[in-house]
């Protein structure tokens, strides 16, 4: 009841397609949350649908304790004080950046809407362009005019959709991190939407991740990257194989080479896992008295991005740094340094 | 070594002589084309005749105050009309949209004087409606007051219900092409939906709103055959009558360069739109959710987009079909025939002529992309901003003074006299058609042209083809369906053109158009049905192109279709 955001089974659907379903979760005053996902997963569905321009087929949407969304019963966007950063920043085009940010504040007088637009020009730094018109300015401009032009009327909860996508990928990681500050400073609650993990991580205090329509998982970026739920959040989020492991007597993992022995849980003997490898889990090593044969490998400026083969045909990442350079075909002296161990039931299907 | 750079300098020296010949012949073709206008600006530094004095003194200030009244009705008119229907069709959903989509373009098909007569029929003291009122409430004459529609009123009411769909074409398409994030960017900002139309989605369409009512206001200048028959006094029939009544050419011509300046004004204003329209274009990232009309919003939006459609077209069409079918049986069929196949002539040949002209600007445009090009190609589609009226005085001058050029010769060497050998000839006429429409095939082969990547003209001229095989091979088969359609774009502005044709026709030639008009002006109404129902029944092939394209094309009256395509670069 306290949280300011309250989706509680919520659904959307067009005709017989159902875009969302049963999607449940919650934002605290001043947290950032992020819906990820593959494109079509719904995310997008779902902000609209809290921002009132598309009506929920089941289930309530609540802002500060207020039902504004249920099947039969929609607040219209314009009553919901929901501000909205739009994919292409929808700037109106006739109007210059100053009246663009003032859009929204009808209900004050001339004199405190003033104010109220240099304040926001000032908190994106963009005083200097207050009489250019859209065309006129830079994408990551265009960008910043849209986010006082949201945030101007005070909402009750920042949506954004996609922010990042139309802009050149350097500036979309400073920009996210900008934006990250910009909210938390000034207590914003908001919802990001995005395709892009590095956005999210970068933004986002709490990850919802959804696929097909539905919430696979709700966490922390730390604990969907460490602690993924199922293996398409472990494959979704940050790079790694997963491999199939047995147990050995002992329960130990085994994964052919008999390496795996980390001492951290034991399972039932006999079974078969599926281990998640992060790039970071295979260390290289001189040292090593293991060594494996180099499949493919990828250069990633600081870093090489090898992928090893097993002895029984599977494969796993490691990350070195860029002076180990090896060719393909060559072996490569590692060493498994698992310090969170994530495996997954063997049989796939079960999971997702 | 050598031989090489021998190669290398003589396919140099054929590439600069090509690129020269194709220059010289685009310039040529400019040059001729402006000719008539240049010939009217000239005329105002010529020596003022006594008959401009009486002009000034008597009936220039009625021409000025008419034709100002007359663009401000119409504006208006066509400004109301235009982006309601515009608003109703792009942005809203109710019980018809689909059919009125396509038929609030009808009335492009009804040329406005062809309408004035069918409305004067039925509105006159003894036309249906009027008889009608006297029967039932047994009134006679003088004892109501009946709006008389052969009046400057009237003749906007009918030009407003023929010309709004240029603002309807470009405004629909400026709707449907603003972006749907920006509207609901507006609504998350607290504004509901009326507000949200006032505040962002009209504005945002003011460039096309503009340019659509520059467009009809042209057309508005240039009609003749309307203002004549309400006996109007505007710049045209001011033109018409000094040059056919008083036979002065050169007072024509001066009044004329006076009707071009306000039609400069309205194409500096068309042009400035034009530009401003690029940057009010979003990227369309959502199909836009239409506004749900229900209830007696949906009858009230059914009603009016039916009340427009019906006086614009369906009712004067319906009017004109019930005289034609009356005549019929007295109609001399071959004289018809003589006229529908003489209109047809002439109309396919000056279609054609547009188009090679059309071709040769379009292509030379491509070949050799430089600002000399384009503008010739730019002077050259000037004629659609020019009232016909305008041209066909600029084109009897020089015909006129050529031929007593080629008389005083012949008759100085020869002893005999030629007489008139061009002025009176179908070629003044044919001429006076290219410099008016041949904007309309140039745009139109233009637009297809730019359909065609460069890469590929690139990769056939890589294999070996010269300029005129890649145009004979690659171009013209790709570009059949654009030169089919300024075939018979142009063929249809020809058969509807009335005040060029008057100007310059031959003697006892008659076409179709002219035809209506002479039968009208003998108040033989019912007998121009016939005539006046081919024009329009040929009006609407054009129409249906328009409809059966896709709304990405609906502009495509090349008119319409040149602002859309600047839009998109």
């Amino acid at each position: 009841m306290n949280s300011q955001l309250a989706l509680q089974g919520v659904a959307v659907s067009y005709g017989d397609y159902t875009a969302a379903q049963e999607v449940t979760l919650s934002l605290e005053q001043g947290q950032i949350g992020c819906l990820l996902g593959p494109s079509g997963c719904g995310k997008t569905t779902l902000l609209r649908a809290i921002a009132g321009f598309e009506q929920v087929s089941a289930g309530t949407i609540k802002l500060r304790g207020q039902a504004i969304s249920r099947p039969g019963a929609q607040l219209p966007p314009e009553q919901r004080k929901v501000g909205m950063v739009f994919q292409d920043f929808a700037l109106f085009p006739h109007l210059n950046v100053q009246r663009n940010v003032g859009f929204g504040l009808h209900a004050m007088d001339r004199k405190s809407r003033a104010q109220r637009v240099q304040e926001m020009l000032s908190l994106v730094n963009l005083e200097a362009y207050a009489k250019s018109y859209p065309h006129e300015l830079s994408g990551g401009q265009q960008q910043r005019v849209a986010l006082a032009r949201a945030l101007a009327p005070n909402p009750e909860i920042l949506l954004l959709d996609e922010p990042f996508s139309n802009l050149d990928s350097e500036l979309r990681e400073q920009l996210a991190t900008e934006v990250r500050q910009l909210l938390k400073r000034n207590g914003v609650t908001a919802i990001l939407v995005t395709h892009d993990q590095n956005e999210a991580f970068a933004v986002a205090d709490q990850i919802t991740l959804m696929r097909d329509g539905r919430v696979v998982q709700i966490d922390t970026p730390y604990n969907l990257y460490h602690n993924p739920a199922s293996e398409f959040v472990a494959e979704f989020i940050g790079q790694g194989s997963i491999i199939t492991v047995s147990v050995d007597d002992t329960g130990e993992l085994d994964n052919g080479l008999g390496i795996l022995d980390m001492g951290h849980r034991h399972w039932q003997a006999g079974e078969s896992l599926r281990l998640l490898v992060r790039p970071d889990d295979v260390e290289y090593d001189d040292f090593s008295s293991l060594s494996l044969p180099i499949v493919s490998k990828s250069f990633r400026g600081a870093h090489y991005l090898y992928e090893l083969g097993l002895p029984d045909g599977q494969s796993v990442p490691c990350m070195t740094p860029s002076h180990v350079d090896r060719s393909v075909g060559q072996t490569l002296s590692v060493k498994f340094n698992l310090q969170h161990v994530v495996v997954f039931p063997a049989l796939k299907e079960a999971q997702s | 070594m050598e031989i090489n750079t021998t190669t290398t300098s003589t396919q140099v020296l054929h590439r600069g002589r090509g690129s020269f010949s194709w220059r010289a012949l685009m310039l040529l073709t400019a040059a001729i084309i402006a000719i008539p206008v240049l010939i009217i600006v000239a005329s105002l530094l010529q020596n003022y005749s006594p008959v401009w004095e009486h002009l000034l003194d008597t009936v220039l200030r009625d021409y000025v105050l008419n034709s100002l009244l007359l663009m401000l009705g119409v504006g208006s008119g066509t400004l109301v009309l235009g982006v309601s229907a515009a608003w109703l069709t792009a942005m809203c959903e109710f019980p018809g949209r689909r059919v009125f989509n396509w038929a609030l373009l009808l009335p492009m098909a009804m040329p406005a004087y062809i309408i004035a007569y069918t409305y004067t029929g039925m509105l006159d003291f003894s036309g249906p409606i009027q008889s009608a009122l006297r029967s039932h409430f047994d009134w006679g004459f003088g004892d109501y007051y009946f709006p008389e529609i052969r009046s400057l009123g009237g003749a906007i009411c009918m030009l407003s219900l023929v010309l709004y769909p240029y603002v309807y074409l470009l405004v629909r398409v400026a709707f449907s092409e603003q972006s749907t994030a920006v509207l609901e960017a507006s609504r998350s900002l607290g504004k509901g939906p009326w507000k949200t139309l006032f505040l962002v989605a009209l504005p945002m369409a003011r460039p096309a709103i503009a340019a659509g009512v520059s467009l009809a206001l042209m057309e508005a200048l240039a009609d003749f055959g309307t203002v004549d028959y309400f006996g109007v006094s505007t710049f045209t029939t001011g033109i018409f009558r000094t040059w056919y009544g008083l036979g002065e050419l050169r007072a024509a011509a001066q009044l004329a360069a006076f009707l071009l300046l306000f039609v400069f004004i309205l194409f500096v204003l068309e042009q400035y739109s034009r530009r401003r329209m690029r940057f009010h274009h979003n990227s369309v990232q959502q199909k836009p959710t239409r506004i749900m009309l229900k209830g007696w919003r949906a009858g009230c939006a059914f009603l009016l987009a039916l009340t427009i459609v019906t006086a614009g077209f369906l009712l004067p069409a319906l009017q004109l079909a019930s005289w034609a079918s009356e005549r019929l049986a007295s109609t001399d069929v071959s004289g018809f025939m003589t006229l529908v196949t003489s209109s047809f002539t002439l109309a396919a040949i000056a279609s054609t002529c547009c188009l090679v002209l059309a071709l040769i600007l379009a292509y030379g445009k491509r070949l050799h992309p430089g600002p000399l090009e384009r503008q010739a190609a730019r002077v050259s589609s000037m004629g659609y901003a020019v009232p016909g009226t305008v041209i066909a005085v600029g084109v009897l001058i020089p015909f006129a003074w050529m031929d007593n050029r080629v008389d005083a010769l012949m008759r100085e060497h020869f002893n005999i006299s030629t007489g008139l050998v061009l002025s009176g000839t179908l070629a003044a006429l044919v001429f006076a058609y290219v410099v008016r429409f041949l904007s309309v095939s140039l745009q139109t082969v233009d637009s297809g042209l730019a359909r065609i990547r460069p890469s590929i003209d690139e990769s056939a001229r890589s294999l070996g083809k010269g300029p005129l095989q890649v145009l004979q091979h690659i171009h013209l088969p790709m570009l059949r369906g654009s030169v089919a359609t300024a075939l018979l774009l142009v063929f249809v502005d020809v058969l509807k053109e009335l005040p060029t044709t008057l100007i310059l026709r031959p003697f006892n030639f008659n076409t179709l158009a002219v035809r209506a008009y002479e039968l009208a002006s003998d108040e033989r109404l019912a007998d121009a049905a016939l005539p006046a129902l081919a024009i329009v029944l040929i009006g609407l092939l054009p129409v249906t192109l328009m409809t059966r394209t896709s709304s990405a094309t609906a502009a495509i009256h090349p008119r319409a279709k040149q602002l859309n395509k600047d839009h998109h670069e």
